[in-house]
């Protein structure tokens, strides 16, 4: 690293845990050493909170302990208003932040005086910035702070990554060249699946069936991590262990719903090695160093094999041994993934897609964000965004648009006059309404956060962590759900806080959080309709194998190459299983599609529900004939018409006109104005489609979800090796195989002539129960009874 | 026509699937809550620039019921502008239209909390209107009996889940739904809305259909 101090950009790859971040620091902290250097030196960014608190901690002693007269603090959302101001008068050596708080930060007024002097950046886990649009704003503010500090040099940390010269392409000031460093991958990881004595239930994401197995591994480890997908998994699994801990081992809850304080104390612990175990989510996720890890456990399949060596790499923290992890499906079909990725992980066959253009709704917010700082030229501001890679060939007019987006609103009928967001004033653009910065900057960032409120127990003023506001408003007063491990009763709701006592019921409704559902790799599921196709099923488990083999009897194997169709009566509604391994968003996307299909043949569907290998569509009538469903022809004709009215479209159009600034972020201070302030921001979607069709907000929902949540790139990939090949199976009963779907949540409703007829249907009974409609509708009792 | 047919005072008035309420005996057409100009409104206030198309969406509905009815008069229950000066912001395109739907038709606009005061934009104003044993009014009084009103934007949840803008209906009032593109809603459930309807009250759900339901069913 010192060899190398002056290179302008440089990208270090070493596996999790290398002490790469110390190397990192190390030209700064020469650099420092002679106490001349006044303001900020050099700025650490990494994509988590409790990382930027782990790097102080870790920096703190070796700084200490040589004498060093540096300064080092961090700035975070968790830092306090009074030491925010104070960091921004009289900077440290050192900052320690986030993107986010970065952004913040660049869109003061002071922000030149502040990063003057600033010499070198270093961004951690870049890898895991680079999949997201956290990582675009980082570069755009970046790409600031070139132009307020022209010799800033760039050091990139990384894990191990399939192409190390994409991040590197995107780290460095375009055009310059960015230098690679690899170090020592050290030995492989010793991965195995968790064997027990139980079987994996049928579906759910639970895995409590794994728990006394679990558990005797904690006994045999000193450290151990339990990773989970998602925090009401990690929740659910926590509060079980608790339950069967007799011995009362020392074990701890973190992720990123909880409070800070909730937060530091596990982190505390931990560090101190007072905990044996910590049950967690992806804020754990990465290189934060936790010392003695020497068991990593993940609970459920781990969906993508390059975040499972991640996730492996956090045990043992030293390069001479081989890290030691257990993967514990939780469910049957997951069983079959975790084989898969083990195969893949062995292999070093690591997954992931090359990046896109940079996304023009952060570009927005950008714009927003400069003008906040002062007023700008747009000529310079091109300039400035063009030397992020991201953004190398962003034209001009691309760039203007999005100027006149953030400026007027960009509307083609019907113009922002008088109420215009920014002005051209002698070709410098300003803010209207100075007032306005405070708006923008509250709306900073990317990550789109679901409502949530925040919990505490009643009288006191401590916040225990959050819940969805949606859960939130299903919960009645004397209702029990689980937070931080705890049983709490649900009082009241005051002030936009859920007030709660605590309870010590056992079995509690459980807090339902958003956590990121990432679609398996197109790379794993290959490999399990290869393992389908071979008939080698004798690396699974005899419980999984039974199960395959039973789903041979009844109906059949899915293949690569063809779709299994699969239909079935269930509770009195015609089902059909498409078994497209496509991952979960294409499958969403296929389900729309399908539905979309299913309602102009007058099939009625009802709703729909997909995971990464399949999609099952229920309705009123039965699919006799997929032909017209699966024709690779109709389905992309189809797609055009279909593509503007999807709920896909309406949700990605609610997350880029958020990061844009058409509208502003759900906060409670906004949520608590009045009622008629707040609708739908499908109705704004809605209303340009048919006003506005060529906006640039729908431009750029389309093109986002096209590659994200649509997928479109993978149902792609399953045309072409599918190309309208189809088997389809009818039977009486649910088969093996859809099994696990009926219990699947995350159903999505198709709201088309069926759900007319359902509500019709349900109005009605309503009626008739309450005998109102002998004075409303004095007509004939309703033939059927409700039932979906 | 998918309407649903109600008696108020002994008045027969239709319930639109649009969110509308048709009195067929006298050719009145009542609509509430427009809030037109609303993104004119929220660009001036708060710097945002929403779609400025709430006024044409509004209006286009407008337009669909007027061709279908033929109404000999035309009640817009308050509300109808965000504020006063969102009534000055309509372009000449929306004015046009609206001078359109009012010409040979009896035009009311009933005063609501954000337009209290005359548009320049043709039509009578009023504080309420009399017709009849009906009184229309923009906000419920507690008291009332053959009261049509709107202010509330009422919505309704069904059991099973999903909520619809509603009109809600007993035997002394009907309160009808916000009419306007760009208008949230108010739940059923809330105290205010329980406090005005009686027990037996009916929520009648917009959509395709207007499809009546127990008020105490809904959510």
């Amino acid at each position: 690293m010192l060899d190398r101090a002056d290179a302008p950009a440089l990208l270090l790859i070493a596996p999790t845990g290398g002490g790469k971040t110390l190397a990192g620091f190390l030209p700064t902290l020469a650099e420092l050493s002679d106490g001349q250097h006044v303001g900020i030196h050099t700025l650490y960014v990494s994509p988590l909170k409790a990382l930027a608190a782990d790097i102080k901690r870790n920096l703190r002693t070796p700084v200490d302990e040589m004498g060093l007269p540096i300064r080092i603090e961090d700035r975070t959302g968790d830092t306090s208003a009074t030491q925010k101001k104070r960091q921004r008068a009289d900077p440290p050596h050192i900052l320690l932040t986030t993107p986010e708080s970065l952004a913040l930060l660049t869109s003061y007024e002071d922000a030149p005086r502040m990063f003057r002097g600033l010499q070198r950046v270093i961004v951690d886990e870049i890898h895991a910035l680079q999949e997201s649009k956290r990582g675009d704003q980082l570069m755009l503010a970046l790409g600031r702070l070139q132009r307020l500090a022209p010799g800033l040099r760039r050091v990139g940390l990384s894990a191990t990554v399939e192409d190390p010269a994409i991040i590197a392409k995107s780290l460095a000031c375009h055009p310059d060249p960015c230098e690679i460093l690899h170090a020592d991958p050290g030995p492989a990881p010793d991965i195995s699946m968790l064997v027990t004595e139980e079987k994996p239930p049928w579906s759910g994401g639970g895995a409590a069936y794994a728990i006394p197995a679990v558990l005797e591994q904690v006994r045999k480890h000193k450290t151990t991590l339990i990773f989970h997908n998602t925090r009401a998994q990690a929740e659910i699994f926590f509060h079980n262990l608790w339950l069967s801990n007799t011995d009362d081992l020392p074990i701890g809850i973190h992720h990123g719903s909880l409070s800070r304080d909730q937060r530091e104390k596990v982190e505390g612990a931990m560090v101190r090695g007072d905990l044996r175990a910590i049950v967690c989510t992806g804020s754990l996720d990465l290189g934060i160093d936790w010392g003695d890890v020497d068991l990593v456990i993940q609970i459920g399949a781990p969906k993508n094999v390059k975040r499972l060596i991640q996730r492996i790499g956090r045990a043992n923290h030293r390069y001479n041994a081989p890290s030691k992890a257990l993967l514990v499906p939780a469910n049957r079909f997951e069983v079959i993934e975790c084989i898969a990725a083990l195969d893949a992980a062995m292999e070093g066959d690591l997954d992931g897609d090359p990046p896109g253009p940079g996304p023009r709704d952060v570009l927005c917010q950008h714009i927003l964000i400069s003008a906040c700082a002062g007023p700008f030229s747009a000529d310079d501001l091109f300039a400035e965004v063009r030397t992020v890679g991201a953004f190398a060939n962003l034209t001009r007019a691309q760039f203007d648009e999005c100027l006149e987006f953030c400026a007027t609103g960009g509307y083609a009928l019907r113009a922002y006059d008088k109420w215009k967001r920014l002005k051209e004033i002698n070709d410098m653009w300003h803010l209207r309404d100075p007032r306005a910065t405070r708006n923008i900057r509250m709306n900073i960032g990317t990550i789109q956060d679901t409502d949530t409120l925040k919990v505490r127990f009643k009288g006191s003023f401590k916040s225990l962590g959050e819940i969805e506001e949606g859960f939130a408003a299903s919960l009645t007063p004397g209702d029990t759900f689980l937070i931080g491990g705890r049983i709490v009763r649900y009082e009241s709701l005051r002030e936009m806080t859920v007030e709660v006592s605590r309870n010590a019921s056992k079995k509690p409704k459980i807090a339902t959080f958003m956590g990121t559902k990432f679609a398996t790799s197109t790379q794993l599921q290959a490999r399990i309709l290869r393992m389908f196709e071979t008939g080698d099923l004798d690396s699974l488990p005899d419980h999984t194998r039974d199960w395959l083999n039973l789903q041979k009897e009844v109906s059949k194997l899915p293949e690569a190459n063809r779709i299994l169709v699969e239909s079935f009566h269930h509770n009195g509604q015609a089902h059909t299983v498409f078994y497209g391994f496509a991952g979960r968003n294409a499958m969403q996307t296929l389900g729309l599609l399908l539905t979309q299909r299913m309602e102009q043949l007058a099939l009625n569907p009802l709703g729909f529900v997909a995971t990464d290998y399949a999609t099952m569509v229920w309705g009123l009538d039965p699919v006799t004939d997929p032909t017209p469903l699966l024709q690779p022809d109709a389905l992309r004709d189809g797609f055009e018409t279909w593509l503007q009215g999807n709920a896909v479209m309406k949700k990605t159009f609610r997350t880029a006109a958020t990061i844009a600034g058409l509208i502003e972020r759900n906060l409670p201070q906004a949520r608590k104005s009045g009622r008629q302030a707040t609708f739908s921001s499908d109705i704004l979607y809605e209303t340009l489609v048919k006003y506005d069709p060529d906006h640039l907000m729908l431009d750029i929902t389309r093109d986002e979800a096209l590659s994200g949540l649509v997928d479109l790139g993978r149902i792609e990939e399953m045309l072409a090796r599918t190309n309208g090949r189809f088997d389809h199976v009818v039977r009486d009963h649910v088969t093996p195989l859809a099994a696990p779907l009926m219990l699947e949540v995350g159903r999505v409703p198709i709201k088309g002539e069926g759900r007319e007829l359902l509500v019709e249907r349900e109005t009605q009974a309503l009626m008739e129960a309450s005998g109102l409609n002998q004075i409303d509708v004095p007509k004939s009792k309703p033939q059927w009874r409700v039932g979906w | 026509m998918n309407a649903h047919i109600l008696t108020l005072s002994g008045v027969s008035l239709h319930a639109l699937p649009s969110g509308a309420l048709w009195a067929p005996d006298t050719g009145t057409l009542t609509v509430s809550d427009l809030h037109l100009g609303k993104s004119d409104r929220i660009a001036r206030r708060r710097g945002i620039m929403l779609p400025p198309y709430e006024t044409r969406a509004t209006l286009d509905k407008l337009d669909t019921l007027i061709e279908t009815h033929e109404p000999q008069r035309v009640i817009c229950l308050g509300d109808s502008f965000d504020d006063i000066d969102a009534a000055n912001s309509l372009d000449e395109v929306e004015k046009m239209q609206l001078a359109r739907q009012q010409a040979g038709r009896d035009w009311i606009w009933i005063e609501g909390n954000h337009d209290p005061g005359p548009v320049d934009l043709g039509g009578r104003h009023l504080k309420e209107l009399a017709c009849g044993p009906l009184t229309y009014r923009h906000i419920a009084e507690t008291d009332a009996t053959g009261e049509i009103s709107g202010h509330y934007h009422p919505k309704c949840g069904l059991p099973r889940g999903g909520s619809r803008p509603a009109f809600l209906i007993d035997a002394a009032r009907v309160i009808l739904p916000a009419f306007g593109a760009f208008t949230g809603g108010l739940r059923a459930s809330h105290p205010a809305l329980q406090a005005l309807m009686s027990k037996d009250a009916t929520a009648v759900l917009t959509g395709k259909k207007a499809m009546p339901v127990p008020f105490a069913a809904t959510r």
